[in-house]
């Protein structure tokens, strides 16, 4: 069973064992409205917490992603590519973008759980 | 302009009830998007959008055409349009800049109606007044409700609902009906590259008009997200965005809508620039991928630049980023490779020509 983190910038991270799926959270989905381009990293990178994961581009913006942990990518959800509508159908589930080798699970600490997440959501 | 001071259209609380997300548009707080901006673009290009815009401006002149000055006021003849036809162009200042692009409508003899953007109406009205002398010049924006359908259905829809002669309208002309019981205007005009309509009514009527069309299963309300997708995937410009009081219809490629055979304030710089080398010449372009190129984004030739983007969306009919911009008259060819840059984002494209998206119902 994973759990799921939050951080600020509205990025998602689930964690089981030593592995780290993240993505953009339905709110952030939402917000962007129609996404039209995702930009994933190559196979293989280090990232690290906080640093330049992903792009992505919506009919209104364009924007960032950042890792929500530090760790080495070894699977990206290519289909978003080709099909980037996945991320406004499904962000937290199908729309999934990178998985991650985590480096250090104490990063986690830093992050938001799921109903810390939604209070934050309404302080916004 | 503040938030405050925001005109709102007779419609304000319809997309509302529709949860519409809004935005301030030219001074007037205007829906960006209903369900979505794709979805609603689809449903333009498939059946029959419908989008509210009362927040253009609309003027009547009534008088003597050629004694008030009318006739040199645009880059168009005037009293060359026959009644019942309407002529897209400009009015421009005296360094040929376009102070706004305009649609006149030959109502009668001694009669025309003049619809301009919303932003510039009131600096418009201003303009053309202080050229003309007689006649009777009125700006009735507040009075008048515009709402445009538009997409391949939109022919049987108003059939449907008003009748056999709405079939009868071809392109850029009109028919002055009565619409809902009201003396009401329906041109075959737009702004989307689909078969449509543009209906021009009194503004008390226009709730009712919006609800009836809206019972059609085939009519779902489009924002101005759709529309400027819809806009420039056939190439339309965007005043403000593509072009304004620094750009001639020269620079812009949009001499088509000017006739040098006639007098009007800017021809002299316009005659000018003719024989000389634009410093600058608005140019189309595919991206290579899905990215959007996007206003202010700059273009580059390698390490040199050349211009910038002054509008782009991504194109859901060609599953690319397509845009307009500026860049020097050199790199205008059809063909020319251009490098678009921003920030970390760099996208690859080519200078192509208009419009982008060729299978539009507009003249069918």
């Amino acid at each position: 069973m994973s759990t799921i983190y939050f951080t600020k910038e509205h990025e998602w991270v689930k964690v089981n064992a030593s592995t780290a799926v993240c993505g953009i959270s339905d709110h952030a989905a939402h917000e962007l409205g129609d996404v039209t381009f995702v930009e994933l990293p190559a196979v293989g990178k280090q990232v690290k917490q906080n640093e330049v994961l992903a792009a992505i581009e919506s009919v209104k913006a364009a924007s960032d992603i950042y890792a929500p942990v530090s760790g080495k990518v070894v699977k990206v959800n290519s289909e978003l590519e080709d099909a980037p509508e996945k991320v406004n159908e499904s962000a937290e589930d199908a729309a999934w973008m990178v998985e991650l080798e985590l480096a250090d699970a104490a990063e986690l600490s830093a992050l938001m759980t799921k109903d810390q997440y939604d209070e934050y959501l309404k302080s916004l | 302009m503040s938030e405050h001071n925001l005109q709102v259209t007779p419609l304000n609380e319809q997309h509302r009830a529709l949860g519409a997300l809004m935005a301030p548009f030219g001074g007037w707080d205007m829906p960006i998007q209903y369900e979505g901006i794709i979805a609603e673009h689809r449903w333009c290009r498939q059946q029959a959008a419908l989008f509210d815009i009362c927040h253009m401006g609309e003027f009547l002149f009534k008088g003597d055409l050629v004694a008030a000055g009318l006739e040199n006021l645009f880059t168009f003849s005037v009293t060359a349009i026959p009644v019942g036809r309407s002529k897209y162009g400009f009015l421009l200042n005296e360094q040929g800049g376009i102070i706004d692009d305009l649609i006149v409508f030959r109502m009668a003899d001694d009669q025309v109606m003049i619809v301009v953007n919303a932003a510039t109406a009131p600096n418009d009205f201003n303009v053309i007044q202080s050229r003309l002398s007689g006649g009777t010049f009125t700006d009735i924006t507040a009075q008048t409700a515009k709402l445009d359908l538009q997409g391949p259905k939109s022919r049987e829809v108003l059939v449907d609902l008003l009748g056999g002669w709405v079939a009868e309208i071809p392109y850029f002309r009109f028919v002055q009906q009565t619409v809902l019981g009201a003396p009401a205007m329906v041109s075959r005009t737009g702004y989307t590259g689909e078969l449509g309509y543009e209906i021009f009514l009194p503004a008390e009527k226009v709730v009712e008009l919006w609800n009836t069309l809206l019972v059609d299963p085939r009519v779902k309300p489009a924002g101005l997200g759709a529309r400027d997708v819809l806009r420039l995937e056939v190439g339309y410009s965007l005043y403000g965005s593509d072009i304004d009081a620094t750009t001639t219809p020269l620079e812009a490629d949009l001499g088509m809508f000017v006739h040098m055979d006639k007098q009007f304030v800017g021809k002299q710089a316009l005659l000018q620039q003719q024989g000389q080398q634009l410093k600058k010449v608005r140019v189309a372009f595919k991206v290579s991928s899905r990215r959007t190129p996007r206003h202010g984004f700059a273009i580059f030739d390698n390490e040199q630049q050349i211009g910038e983007v002054t509008s782009g969306v991504f194109s859901p009919m060609l599953g690319c980023g397509i845009g307009l911009g500026y860049v020097e008259p050199a790199y205008a060819a059809p063909g020319t490779a251009l490098t678009i840059r921003q920030d970390r984002s760099v996208m690859e494209a080519a200078v192509c020509s208009t419009p982008f998206y060729t299978e539009g119902s507009v003249r069918r």
